[in-house]
């Protein structure tokens, strides 16, 4: 299918789009990024939007910084090819950059951003699990002015953000990596391409053979990627051994609260949110280089 | 319905194909419809017009891009390659002779996708594995051939094209 007729509209600054979608605020207005989402529903009528406010034409919202204290802080505009490709994001963020190729296929990428991706906050999206799991933080920006947003209150439902209808998603910053610390992106999908069905992000952190710290964030189980929090309590101080990560897996299953759809039921996703959880922890901790000697990964 | 103007045909400048053409455009026209029929270059097909085949992928500024999710009047003031500038002075494209060479093709379908795709990866990496090759196509679907062809084809041309 064709488009339904909409006014388009290209700002040249944020100021210029954030004044743009405040006099529209009211009139079913929709960013438009990288259209790797938002363009199917309009082809296919499911999104009708009267306004798309084209972001594509603002230079300043497609950087990629490394600030000083070894996190990263990048646009929202910056296309997941480009990060995928960056050698910054690779040291600095491997989490990330190991999730980026399991984002639909190269041709998305190339025109998909990591802003459209948690923007539009699809419970099974790969971005919105790593931006939990590493407590990014999320720069917003309205009328009001600029506000930051940690990435624990971003995601609100199914496809909806703490993103109002007149402000723009312009930054993610993700804090510095722990020295020596391991992470694993692992998921359950029905090919190459698609979204997840389950998708896990784990970080480890060893000392002598212990856990000092772990990190563990779902997607695809709940509407809004979830942390397992008290799964990743329990495995504070114990040894890392596969019984210990296999009991971590079952309490971060029996946490979660999967909704039914095509491609599993609750029970089917709880299982495999089970099995994937503890193949993160392995890998993030193999990954992991135990600390007391030399720092950095 | 919107009051504001941009709902009217726009003025929009792309050069496709090297050549510049200037027209008045609806902001909903896709850019692959604006090809096909605003400018009448049928070689760039269109499937599932929602992102899926990429039977709709053309170059736009150096990127492969699947066609039917950008607008037209996104590509104003760019550089667009489609599958009809592939050959040059009715040469084929070392891609478009590997893929005639080793059966990539069947219905031809999926092929202007295919070789704009190729194009660009190979540009990226000229000397592929077969495990890249897949990798680097999986934005494009075939219905025919069951890809091995495809993936020997590009192979082939890589081994041209680094000549
Ligand atoms: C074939 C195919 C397969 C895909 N597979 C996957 C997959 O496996 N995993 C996955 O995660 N994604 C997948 N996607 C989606 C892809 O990752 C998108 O790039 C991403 O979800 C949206 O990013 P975008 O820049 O294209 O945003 P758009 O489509 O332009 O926008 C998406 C939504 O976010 C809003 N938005 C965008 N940017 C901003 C901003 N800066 N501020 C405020 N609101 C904003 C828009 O208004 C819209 O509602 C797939 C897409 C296709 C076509
Ligand atoms: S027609 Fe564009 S991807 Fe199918
Ligand atoms: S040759 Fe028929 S779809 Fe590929």
């Amino acid at each position: 299918m064709k488009p339904a007729p909409f006014c388009y509209h290209a700002p040249a600054s944020v100021a210029e789009a954030i004044s743009l979608l405040r006099d529209l605020r009211d009139e079913d207005a929709k960013v438009l990024a990288g259209g790797q989402s938002l363009m199917p529903m309009v082809n296919m009528r499911l999104a009708r939007p009267a306004h798309l406010v084209d972001i594509n034409g603002i230079d300043d919202l497609a950087h990629i910084s490394c600030p000083d204290d070894g996190g990263l802080a990048i646009g929202a505009l910056t296309r997941q090819r480009r990060l995928e490709r960056s050698a910054e994001v690779a040291r600095r963020a491997p989490l990330l950059a190991e999730a980026l190729p399991l984002i639909g296929d190269r041709l998305v990428r190339s025109r998909g951003t990591i802003g459209g991706s948690l923007a539009h906050a699809d419970p099974t999206a790969e971005l919105p699990v790593v931006a939990v799991a590493l407590d990014a933080e999320i720069g917003v920006v309205g009328p009001q002015g600029a506000r930051p947003v940690p990435s624990s209150q971003f995601f609100v439902s199914v496809l909806t953000t703490a993103v109002e209808v007149d402000e723009l998603l312009v930054e993610v910053r993700l804090p510095p990596a722990t020295p020596g610390e391991g992470y694993a992106f692992v998921e359950l999908a029905r090919q190459h391409g698609a979204f997840a069905i389950v998708a896990v992000a784990a970080s480890v952190a060893l000392d002598d053979g212990h856990i000092r710290e772990a990190r563990i964030a779902l997607g695809g189980v709940a509407p809004i990627p979830v942390r397992a929090w008290e799964a990743e309590e329990a495995l504070r101080g114990q040894p890392f051994i596969p019984e210990t990560l296999a009991r971590a897996a079952e309490m971060t299953a029996a946490a979660t609260d999967p909704m039914p759809d095509v491609h599993g039921s609750p029970e089917y996703r709880r299982a495999m949110a089970a099995v994937h959880t503890r193949r993160a922890l392995q890998l993030a901790g193999d990954r992991a280089t135990s600390t007391g000697g030399a720092a950095g990964a | 319905m919107p009051n504001g103007l941009p709902i009217m045909p726009m003025p929009v400048a792309m050069r496709v194909d090297g050549h510049l053409y200037e027209r008045a455009v609806e902001p909903r026209r896709l850019l692959c419809d604006y090809i096909r029929q605003d400018l009448g270059l049928t070689g760039t097909h269109v499937g599932c017009e929602h992102g899926i085949c990429g039977a709709c992928t053309v170059i736009v500024n150096g990127e492969a891009v699947k066609s039917c999710l950008m607008l037209a009047v996104q590509a104003r003031g760019a550089d667009v390659q489609t599958v009809e500038a592939l050959a040059q002075n009715g040469q084929l494209h070392p891609l478009q002779e590997a893929f005639a060479e080793h059966h990539a093709l069947q219905c031809g379908f999926c092929t202007p996708g295919m070789l704009m795709a190729a194009l660009t990866f190979l540009n990226e990496n000229s000397d592929p594995t077969d495990e890249q090759i897949k990798l680097g196509m999986d934005g494009n679907l075939c219905r025919c051939t069951g890809y091995y062809n495809i993936v020997d084809a590009i192979r082939a041309a890589a081994r041209m094209m680094r000549v």
